[in-house]
C-alpha cells in the first residue's frame, strides 16, 4: 500500500502567521479549528480575522467535527520533496462547509480506492514541535 | 466599447516559435514587438504606451528606446495580455496614450534569462494550506477540479481525451504548430501519466516564443491597413488557491469575464464565428464552452464529441492547435489573441471562411483569473 507520508523531513511545512496561529495551535492540540462570523453566521477557511462573506471583524473560533467527504483530487506521479509518487493531492469538503487541501492516508493512492464523496475523518500528523498537519483517512478506519 | 472603441493595427508573433536558442526573454519580447510595430507600419518611437507581463514594462520600454506616457505591468498569469488590451482600451479612450504596445516573450523551454518563477513563502496562504500537501505547479493544481466535473456530469475520460485529438487535427493544418502528428483517443489515454487523470497529451507543451500587438483608437485605426476592432472586453478573478475555487464544475472568473465582454459587445453566442479558449490542460475547453454560454452545464463534452469544434464544425475552437499542440511558452494568452486576430484578418493557416466575430478567452493561474476579448473585422 502506498502512503503519501514523507520519506524524509523535506515536505514543505507551513509557517504560521499571527492570523493563522490559532489554526496550527489547534491541530497541535488535536482540533480542527474553523471560524464563524458572529454577524452572518458564515463558517469559513482559510483563517483570517474577518468574515470573507460580509467583512465583519466579529468572528469566533469553532471546532470542526473532523468529518469530511472527498470533493476532488489528482494522483501525482512526479516526485516532490517529501513525497513518494504516486500520491493523492486531495480537496475535502468539511461537514461545516469549507473545503481544504490535504492528503488522504490509510488507503491506496489509486482511483479505485479514492472515490469521490467517500466519508473521511481528520487525523493529525505531527511534523515538528510547531506543526501538526491535518490529514484525512477513510471514515471507520482505526485512528492512526 | 462601441462608441469609444479601439482596434488592433499591428499583430505578430516572434520570428521563430517552438525552440529558440538564440534569444533571451527580453529578446523574445523585443523580436515580437518589432515585428508587430513593423506590421502596423510604425516605428518604436511612435509607441507611447507599453504593457507586458513577466518582463518589466519599464525594462522593455527602455530596451526598445520608448519613452511611454502609460505603462501596465499587470502580471497575474497567462491572460495578463488580454487584460493589458482591456486596460489599454480604457487608457486610449481616456487620452492617456494613443498607440499601445502589448508584448509577450517567454523562454519557457530554453530558459534563457527567464524571470524567476513565483515562489510561495511558507507563511503565505498557499505556503500554509496547499504546499504542505504535495502540490508542484500547474499540472498538480489546475487539474484537481476535473474529477468532480466528470462525476457531476457523467463525463468519461474518453470524452475528455477527444479534446487533444481534435486540437491536433487543427494543428495539422498549421505549419508553425509544434506537434502535428495525428493522435487518437487511445494515444492520449496511453501516454505517460502526469497527474491522474491527466496524461502527457492532456497537458500543454513547453516552448519558447512571443507575440505583440499595437493598439490605437478605432477612429485612427481606419488609417491603417488591416485593423481588427475590439467590440467588448471582460476580466474577473476568483482565487489563487485551487482548493478555494467555489465550484469545481464551473469557473466564476470565466462566467463574469465572459458575460461582461458579451454585454459590452452587444452580441450573443450565436453571433460568434470563431472561438479561442486558453487550453493549458485538456479540460479548459469544457469549462470555457459552458461558462461563456456556448453550451449548457455538462453539455460541452457532447458538443465537442459531435464535432462542432473540429475542422468543418459549426464553432471552430482553438484553430491554431492550442496550447496542447501549437505552442505554450508558459503564459499562453498572447497566442489566443494572435490567432483570433489572424482569423479576423483572414490570414490564419486554418482560416474559418467568412468569419466576422472572434472571441478570445484567457485564464490566469488555475482558474484564478480570466479575461475575454471580442474582436471583429467590421467596424462597430
Amino acid at each position: 500500500m502506498t502512503d503519501p507520508r514523507p520519506a524524509g523531513a523535506q515536505r514543505p511545512l507551513p509557517k504560521p502567521t499571527p492570523e493563522t496561529a490559532h489554526f496550527w495551535e489547534g491541530t497541535r492540540a488535536g482540533e480542527l479549528r474553523l471560524q464563524t462570523c458572529m454577524g452572518c453566521e458564515k463558517t469559513y477557511f482559510p483563517p483570517r480575522f474577518f468574515c470573507p462573506k460580509c467583512g465583519s471583524r466579529s468572528v469566533k473560533m469553532v471546532k470542526a467535527s473532523g468529518r469530511a467527504t472527498l470533493y476532488s483530487y489528482v494522483i501525482a506521479q512526479r516526485p516532490v520533496p517529501g513525497f513518494t509518487p504516486p500520491y493523492g493531492i486531495c480537496v475535502v469538503e468539511l461537514e461545516e462547509g469549507p473545503r481544504m487541501m490535504t492528503n488522504v492516508v490509510g488507503c491506496p493512492q489509486t482511483p479505485e480506492a479514492l472515490q469521490l464523496d467517500m466519508p473521511l475523518t481528520v487525523v493529525f500528523e505531527p511534523k515538528d514541535d510547531t506543526i501538526t498537519l491535518p490529514l484525512f483517512q477513510p471514515a471507520g478506519e482505526q485512528v492512526r | 466599447m462601441k462608441r469609444k472603441s479601439i482596434a488592433v493595427v499591428g499583430a505578430a508573433e516572434t520570428t521563430d516559435l517552438g525552440v529558440i536558442p538564440n534569444l533571451s526573454q527580453i529578446g523574445l519580447n523585443a523580436d515580437a514587438a518589432l515585428n508587430a510595430i513593423a506590421d502596423a507600419g510604425l516605428k518604436p518611437s511612435d509607441i507611447d504606451g507599453v504593457a507586458t507581463a513577466g518582463e518589466s514594462p519599464i525594462a522593455l520600454a527602455s530596451y526598445l528606446g520608448i519613452t511611454p506616457t502609460w505603462i501596465d505591468g499587470t502580471g497575474v498569469g497567462g491572460c495578463s495580455f488580454l487584460m493589458h488590451l482591456r486596460h489599454a482600451a480604457a487608457a486610449i479612450n481616456e487620452g492617456l496614450c494613443t498607440t499601445v504596445l502589448v508584448a509577450h516573450g517567454e523562454s519557457g523551454r530554453s530558459q534563457i534569462a527567464p524571470s524567476a518563477p513565483p515562489s510561495y513563502h511558507p507563511g503565505s496562504l498557499e505556503g500554509q494550506f496547499e504546499k504542505p500537501f504535495g502540490v508542484g505547479w500547474a499540472p498538480t493544481m489546475f487539474t484537481i477540479p476535473l474529477l468532480r466535473y466528470m462525476k457531476t456530469y457523467g463525463v468519461t475520460l474518453e470524452q475528455v481525451a477527444q479534446i487533444p485529438v481534435i486540437q491536433r487535427q487543427w494543428a495539422a493544418l498549421n505549419p508553425r504548430a509544434m506537434e502535428k502528428a495525428p493522435l487518437t483517443v487511445e494515444d492520449v489515454l496511453n501516454s505517460k501519466m502526469i497527474a491522474y487523470p491527466f496524461t502527457r497529451h492532456m497537458c500543454c507543451l513547453v516552448t519558447d516564443g512571443g507575440g505583440a500587438l499595437v493598439l490605437t483608437s478605432a477612429e485612427r485605426a481606419r488609417d491603417f491597413a488591416r485593423p481588427v476592432w475590439v467590440l467588448g472586453t471582460g476580466e474577473s478573478a476568483e482565487s489563487t488557491m485551487i482548493s478555494q475555487m467555489q465550484d469545481f464544475t464551473s469557473s466564476a472568473a470565466f462566467r463574469v469575464s465572459g458575460a461582461k465582454a458579451f454585454s459590452e459587445a452587444g452580441i450573443t453566442q450565436s453571433d460568434v464565428d470563431h472561438l479561442m479558449i486558453y487550453d493549458a490542460f485538456a479540460h479548459l475547453p469544457l469549462y470555457g464552452l459552458e461558462d461563456l454560454g456556448f453550451c449548457q452545464p455538462g453539455e460541452a463534452a457532447g458538443f465537442i464529441g459531435d464535432g462542432h469544434t473540429a475542422p468543418g464544425g459549426s464553432l471552430p475552437v482553438n484553430t491554431n492547435g492550442g496550447g496542447l499542440s501549437y505552442m505554450h511558452s508558459g503564459m499562453y494568452g498572447m497566442y489566443v489573441l494572435q490567432e483570433s486576430i489572424r482569423q479576423m484578418r483572414g490570414i490564419a493557416p486554418a482560416q474559418v471562411k467568412g468569419a466576422k466575430i472572434s472571441v478570445a478567452h484567457g485564464v490566469a493561474g488555475w482558474f484564478s483569473g480570466s479575461s475575454t476579448i471580442i474582436f471583429s473585422n467590421e467596424a462597430p
